[in-house]
């Protein structure tokens, strides 16, 4: 299968979208990481190197937008949700300027840079500020159409990109909705709602349960925020029990939001794959993969432990 | 550093009207915080002839079309400060004066710290420390980048220059040749804690804002004259921002809250209110 980070294709797209639409382009001395490099390239005179000074990025941006012009700032999703939290909260997010970050280099698969710059917070930082909308996709197909829908919607929008080249699930009429969850495999047994580079992991984890008899229902849901809740409470009532999976720490992220909205309305068993309560460590990915659990053998165990919870 | 001088003699008529709107945005200041029971006095009353030349003189704005994409900007990064923006937009004539005693009231738009959302004449939402200036420069980035000929004004306050990002975005106005922008940094000499010297020395603000690559003019912030020549000087470099370093009195206008850190942020009781008003007529 063809396999591509979609901080590959974040660059890409904002190459492409800027000869359609007008806007600008920040980054933090990141550039050649982030790929804004290759908006930079076609277009300088709308890119702005920030250096490396987060916090004044993302006020700037703010002030950008607030004359209006529409802007994406970029940096490692650590220095930009991280870094910058407040000035995000209280630049951006309390009076809804419609500025996008774009938030490369998340979760664990940043690999060998270790612990300071595997970001698996950023998810639950971003979650708790109003209005904010979150989007997590899963390759490239997703990332590039989730680049125009966040260009297109007017607001404040927190897009998580990869460095490690992931799976491309998706074929050419994918159709983008920032909101609505994309239902990948029917099931009725168990549903596994994964977010990001987990997603084709619980599409392997759904051929495993399968061939034991169980029926796996496999949801894509690249929007954090605003969830999906139709969608999940359709599922926890229709399969009795979910397993989430997420690159990000198993507190505040993508499990979290499913609990709390499943636990309201229709409170089945909720069991998350994600970062355990704890740092990430130097590693080639696959290792790190491995070493924390992101694999679709968790995925796979975590569903069975949940069907045994099954009334 | 350019010389403090006054290059020109405003004439009479100019100075007395300023000095009188100067008195109602003080008036203004006073009447929101008593009926707040709280909020900032002190640095509202420190930046309140300079408010006064702004909202008069020297912003190009229309209270009728408060979102002209080509109107000035200004931007309060000091947000504690709102009563003196909100006086002198109410002086504007952007709301009723009346309107200000709802300072910081449950329902009311005039919260404590600016809000762009819902006040008309805001250009940007502030309060937490550091953040204004840094949109300040986004909002100059977008008019040189789309040549458009308006300007962007922000005050910053002495003892919010001890935040580094007031330093980053001094640097990023610089690299980026923002002359249409220009920082008023409010030097009062007194923050919550002390004096600024005690509390962390931010100063020298002019070696360190030339050394930054800023077009630096020092003045005192409470003289008409001297605020209508920086500005001037201001709007003729047209190659780097500019910093307006305005010595100021925190307080000034109102005797017993002048040079006192305990009037940072408290609200004068009905006595001190009182003479307030009576000292500012």
């Amino acid at each position: 299968m063809e396999k591509k980070a979609t901080r590959e294709s974040y660059g890409a797209a904002l190459a492409a979208l800027g000869e359609k639409y007008d806007f600008y382009v920040l980054d933090a001395d990141l550039a050649a990481a982030t790929k804004t490099s290759m908006f930079a390239k076609k277009f300088p005179e709308r890119f702005f190197d920030c250096g490396i000074a987060e916090g004044n990025m993302i006020s700037t941006a703010a002030g950008i937008a607030a004359a209006g012009k529409s802007v994406f700032a970029s940096s490692f999703a650590m220095f930009a949700a991280g870094r910058a939290f407040e000035q995000i909260r209280n630049s951006i997010g309390y009076p809804h300027l419609n500025v996008k970050i774009g938030a490369t280099h998340a979760g664990i698969t940043v690999g060998e840079d270790g612990a300071t710059h595997q970001c698996n917070e950023d998810i639950a930082l971003m979650r708790t500020i109003p209005g904010m909308v979150i989007l997590n996709p899963a390759d490239d197909v997703e990332a590039t159409a989730a680049v125009e829908a966040a260009l297109l919607y007017e607001g404040p929008v927190y897009l998580r990109f990869g460095r490690y080249a992931v799976p491309i699930i998706n074929g050419e009429g994918y159709k983008f909705e920032i909101g609505k969850g994309v239902t990948l495999r029917e099931g009725k047994d168990v549903t596994l709602v994964a977010t990001g580079l987990m997603v084709h992991l619980a599409l392997e984890a759904a051929e495993m349960l399968e061939k034991e008899g169980i029926s796996a229902r496999v949801l894509n849901i690249h929007t954090i925020k605003p969830l999906d809740d139709a969608l999940l409470i359709k599922a926890a009532k229709e399969t009795g029990a979910i397993v989430t999976a997420e690159e990000h720490s198993v507190i505040g992220g993508l499990g979290s939001a499913v609990a709390e909205t499943t636990s309201a309305v229709c409170p089945v068993p909720v069991l998350r794959v994600g970062v355990e309560d704890t740092y990430g460590r130097s590693g080639t990915v696959p290792a790190l993969l491995e070493a924390y659990g992101l694999t679709a053998k968790s995925i796979y165990e975590k569903a069975k432990a949940a069907l045994a919870l099954k009334k | 550093m350019q010389e403090r001088k006054v290059d020109s003699v405003m004439d009479k008529e100019t100075l007395l009207a300023l000095e009188q709107t100067a008195l109602r945005i003080r008036r203004g200041i006073i009447e929101g915080v008593y009926n707040a029971r709280c909020g900032h006095p002190g640095g509202s009353l420190s930046i309140a002839d300079i408010m006064a030349y702004l909202y008069t003189k020297e912003l190009r704005i229309d209270p009728k079309n408060p979102k002209d994409e080509n109107r000035d900007r200004f931007v309060l990064s000091k947000g504690h400060t709102a009563p003196a923006l909100y006086a002198a937009l109410a002086e504007r004539g952007y709301f009723d004066v009346e309107e200000l005693k709802t300072l910081r009231k449950i329902d009311s738009r005039l919260q404590g710290h600016p809000d762009m959302k819902h006040i008309p004449g805001v250009d940007m939402t502030t309060g937490s420390l550091g953040l204004g200036i840094s949109a300040a420069c986004g909002m100059a980035l977008v008019g040189k980048t789309e040549n458009k000929d308006f300007r962007v004004y922000t005050i910053v306050g002495d003892g919010e220059s001890e935040e580094g990002q007031v330093w980053e975005a001094a640097m990023f106005a610089a690299h980026y040749k923002l002359s249409n922008l220009c920082a008023i940094i409010d030097f009062n000499g007194l923050q919550i804690d002390g004096t600024v010297q005690e509390v962390m020395n931010p100063t020298p603000h002019d070696k360190k804002l030339e050394a930054f690559g800023w077009n630096v003019i020092v003045i005192d912030g409470h003289s008409f004259e001297e605020i209508e020549a920086a500005f001037a000087k201001a709007k003729a470099c047209t190659d780097r921002p500019t910093a307006i370093i305005a010595k100021t009195v925190k307080g000034k206008g109102v005797s017993f809250m002048e040079n006192q850190v305990g009037w940072h942020g408290k609200a004068p009781n009905e006595e001190e209110y009182k003479l307030a008003m009576q000292e500012l007529n």
